[in-house]
């Protein structure tokens, strides 16, 4: 049995096969039940470290690793930056070789700006986890989506996916394209036209500007997080009208089908993006993205850290 | 390639049989009786272990997996990390009479990883080893309770058990070991 | 008085349509004669020896010294990130014999006292440096420099490069106000509105990528304005650094029409397209940043049609500290200065254009489009020479590039035609076979 990941690390779903993204998800599957457990801790990486090394606050992310990692019986090292290293004078290389220097076995890294994570794992040897760089990808959050889709439906393979929202700059829609496509799903983007950047297609999913087109028929929707600040730059008029045309409510959740999934990777804006009665109602399982995420990333881990470095393409 | 067939599909069964009724002996019956296997094939063989036993008593013994992956003790040293596979404890252990099923008992590892995750879901009243073959050549102290087969083998060989579920055939080999077979 | 003899080359001086095998007199740092080889016996006599330098040519291409209408020499105040005489050290390695050096200096090239400086330290450099003025004071777009003194101190053109002039009304006088002292604005077309916060060039790569794109069209739109106003003020203008199709054929259109206007292009934006961001490089990370397919198949054309008109590197020197850091805070700019001309051959060898092409927008082009006494062979002109082995091969090594800076996106690319020799005023400023 041969089934391991190619890279030491984990930059994005782009670059990840279909194989590996299965091999991924199924890992996951049995790392659910140990939460489930009374002892909720396995000793497979005992004496191993994790930095978590998070220049963006996310509460949500960062405890999800940070639990992941416990759970695994790994060391896990919580570093919040708050200024860039232009700020701090010093360079990416840097700050590679001092956190390298504190023989880490994995550096989980969350950034403003896209890339970021790629060019610091140039220069480490250990294992890099991207958490979220700027617009580009967020991988571990589309595998907990799929995994919480398979988990519900069993297959990702033939379904139609919707993600409804701010495309150009939400990571997690591109990481999403790539992982749903990759497993089969027709996968549909749509947004104001201000938000829909040009060439997403290429990524994997068809576009659209109507968000009724995108759902209808639809076995999973993805909401995202609409940042408010956007109407100050024109993406969008009003929170009011973004709302009217693209929240998800019950009237437009009517032409999904029947047993639809609403997806949404948190925090909600109630009453925006996302109706409170439809984000409450049955058919969400937000909650169940939260258990899921944490069975991804102690599978990330385990993929990643629980093989010997030798062989594994930097 | 020279392949050395030790038992056939007649022989592990009559081997399950007589495992089956050390087992109820020992035991004095199912009471308490808990049959986890370790996958792949010690499961296999598990669930047919069962299947014996309910057949003598008219019993429903509970049967689980107990997968040792997460406990093993050569996570990071081998180039790949083995499959993870099923952990599956269908009662509460505690106080319960626990009978682990594996294919072959070799250096003892899988079978000390697998207790320490037993361990870990609660206080059983004993762990018993039944398996299929022993050959030999342990590294921790730890010995079958009831073996179908004890195999004298050299380090430069193999033992599989190939079963029916799992392989398509059944029956116990010997075979010279290929570098990507070490275990 | 040093005489030395460049023998055998294989000569291209566009300026005076020469094309051949020539052997190449120099006497008292000037051009003494230029005389056919097979019209040349007595050439195969010469000896050097007391007084007489002969340089054997054959098998090598002679033309006049490459000139580069724009450069960042961040002298004064930026001198860890390039100096004036180690800029010049690496234009000649480059075969660059002239080089003109851009305004975005701390403090800015706004007034006479800094075009003074930089000539003083010019003064010692191995090659020609051309200091170009502010257009506006400090670079801000608002007031424009005195730009009769700077002329006067020695500025070759005025151009806030860097920093568009963002008001037209300014744009206008800038033009007008220059144009009366003969002199040349150099603009730096953008619309940093439209641009907004972007870091590379808008299109599929970006949104692959996650980074915030600029659109060509802020380009577009900035060279269509600078161009209407060169119509309005019948003034010269020159467009640096040429990135889009939309700017190319704004600026064929414009020719068409008689307005006075040239441009420039880089080598990289000649070579590399946005695909070059892919992994995040920074050193992939310039303004006007790098284009599609497309755009590059455009700039290609306008060469060879003759709509652009020169090559200039826009040798933009940042140091690790600016450019080893999230791509989106890491600073615009690529080194050019040594890789430029293999760059150019390049095209030439893939058949895109002509040498005879690619040599006059690195010279004589350059030199007329300012005004400049340079790129020529003629006799009685400074000897500034460069001569280069084409069939050469190398492979480009950043640490080995002599300029401060090695921030070259080109890094272990595998280039052919090498600067053999660089003579500045008579006198051999460079030779590939005495680097170590």
């Amino acid at each position: 049995m041969t089934a391991r990941l190619k890279h030491k690390d984990l930059l994005g779903l782009e670059t990840l096969e279909r194989e590996e993204i299965e091999l991924i998800l199924s890992t996951a599957e049995s790392f659910r039940e140990v939460s489930e457990r009374d002892i909720k801790k396995v000793p497979t990486l005992r004496g191993r470290t994790v930095i978590n090394l998070f220049y963006e606050a996310s509460t949500r992310t960062r405890t999800s690793f940070e639990i992941a990692a416990k759970r695994m019986s790994a060391d896990a090292v919580n570093i919040s930056v708050s200024t860039s290293s232009v700020v701090k004078g010093e360079t990416l290389r840097d700050t590679a070789k001092n956190l390298e220097a504190m023989k880490p076995d994995c550096i989980v890294i969350r950034h403003a700006s896209a890339g970021t994570p790629h060019l610091i794992a140039k220069s480490v040897a250990c294992s890099v986890i991207n958490a979220g760089d700027g617009a580009h990808e967020h991988p571990s959050q589309a595998l907990l989506d799929m995994l919480t889709v398979k988990e519900k439906l069993g297959s990702i393979d033939g379904i139609k996916l919707a993600i409804i929202g701010d495309i150009a700059h939400s990571r997690v829609a591109r990481s999403n394209i790539y992982g749903f496509s990759k497993l089969g799903a027709k996968v549909v983007v749509a947004g104001p036209a201000t938000m829909i950047p040009p060439g997403i297609e290429k990524l994997g999913c068809a576009a659209t500007f109507s968000a009724d087109e995108a759902i209808s028929g639809a076995d999973v929707v993805m909401m995202l997080r609409i940042q408010l600040e956007r109407q100050d730059e024109s993406f969008f008029p009003t929170a009011r009208e973004y709302s009217r045309l693209y929240g998800l409510d019950n009237l437009k959740l009517a032409r999904a089908k029947k047993d639809v999934i609403i997806l949404h990777p948190g925090p909600i804006n109630r009453g925006v993006e996302i109706s409170s009665e439809v984000a409450d109602g049955q058919y969400s399982v937000i909650l169940n993205q939260v258990t899921n995420g944490v069975a991804v990333r102690m599978a990330l881990f385990y993929l990643l850290l629980g093989a010997s470095k030798e062989e594994v393409k930097k | 390639m020279k392949i050395k067939i030790l038992m056939d599909e007649k022989a592990i069964a009559r081997a399950l049989a007589r495992i089956a009724h050390e087992i109820l002996e020992r035991n004095k019956g199912t009471d308490g009786l808990v049959i986890l296997g370790i996958p792949t094939r010690g499961y296999e063989l598990a669930r047919r272990l069962k299947a014996v036993i309910d057949a003598i008593e008219n019993s429903d013994v509970p049967l689980g997996a107990v997968d040792a992956t997460l406990y093993r003790d050569d996570v990071g040293i081998k180039k790949t990390q083995p499959t993870l596979k099923k952990m599956d404890i269908p009662v509460s252990i505690d106080d319960k009479k626990v009978i682990m099923v594996d294919d072959v008992l070799f250096t003892g590892r899988t079978i000390r990883a697998a207790m320490n995750a037993l361990m870990d879901f609660g206080r059983p009243l004993s762990i018993q080893l039944a398996v299929l073959v022993d050959r030999g050549h342990r590294e921790l102290p730890i010995k079958a309770d009831y073996v179908g087969k004890n195999i004298p083998t050299s380090l430069k060989e193999g033992v599989k058990v190939k079963l029916l579920e799992t392989d398509g055939s059944c029956e116990v080999v010997v075979e010279p070991l290929k570098e990507v077979d070490k275990k | 008085m040093l005489r030395l003899v460049i023998k055998g080359g294989r000569v291209i001086d566009l300026a005076g349509s020469i094309d051949g095998l020539y052997n190449i007199y120099i006497m008292g740092g000037r051009i003494a004669s230029v005389k056919a080889v097979d019209k040349d016996i007595s050439a195969t006599e010469l000896v050097a020896g007391e007084g007489l330098e002969v340089i054997d040519a054959t098998g090598l291409l002679v033309t006049p010294g490459l000139i580069d209408a724009h450069t960042h020499l961040r002298e004064p105040g930026y001198e860890y990130k390039e100096t004036i005489a180690g800029g010049a050290v690496s234009a000649a390695v480059g075969g660059f014999t002239t080089i003109m050096c851009m305004a975005n200096t701390k403090p800015v090239n706004d007034n006479e006292s800094v075009t003074r400086f930089m000539l003083k330290k010019a003064e010692s450099a191995v090659v020609n440096v051309l200091p170009i003025g502010a257009v506006t004071v400090g670079l801000k777009g608002e007031r424009l420099t005195e730009m009769a003194e700077l002329k006067e101190a020695g500025c070759a053109a005025f151009s806030d490069d860097g920093m568009p002039v963002a008001s037209s009304s300014v744009m206008r006088r800038a033009l007008e106000y220059a144009n009366a002292l003969g002199m040349v604005v150099i603009t730096h077309a953008e619309d940093t509105k439209l641009a907004g916060a972007g870091v590379m060039n808008e299109g599929e790569v970006s949104t692959k990528l996650g980074l915030k794109g600029i659109p060509s069209t802020a380009e577009d739109i900035a060279v269509a304005r600078d161009i209407l106003l060169a119509e309005l003020t019948r003034a010269r203008l020159h467009v640096a650094h040429v990135s889009t199709r939309g700017a190319v054929e704004i600026i064929r259109n414009a020719k068409k029409r008689g307005v006075k206007v040239t441009c420039e292009a880089t080598p990289h934006h000649l070579t590399l397209t946005h695909l070059a961001v892919e992994g995040y490089g920074t050193n992939a990370k310039m303004n006007p940043p790098l284009r599609s397919e497309d755009d590059v198949s455009a700039l290609i054309e306008g060469l060879a049609d003759g709509t652009i008109d020169c090559i200039a590197t826009d040798h933009a020197p940042q140091s690790v500290i600016e450019k080893d850091v999230e791509f989106d805070r890491a600073a615009n700019g690529v080194v050019g200065l040594e890789t430029a001309f293999s760059l150019v051959y390049a095209l030439v060898e893939k058949g895109l254009i002509t040498l005879q092409a690619a040599i006059a927008a690195m010279t004589i082009n350059v030199a007329r489009t300012f005004n400049l006494d340079k790129g020529s062979l003629k006799v009685g002109s400074s000897a500034d020479i460069a001569i280069f082995d084409l069939k050469a091969l190398w492979i480009v090594e950043p640490s080995l590039l002599k300029s401060k800076s090695k921030n070259t996106p080109f890094g272990g690319m595998n280039l052919k035609g090498r600067v053999e020799k660089t003579i500045v005023n008579g006198k051999v400023v460079y030779d590939a076979n005495k680097q170590r």
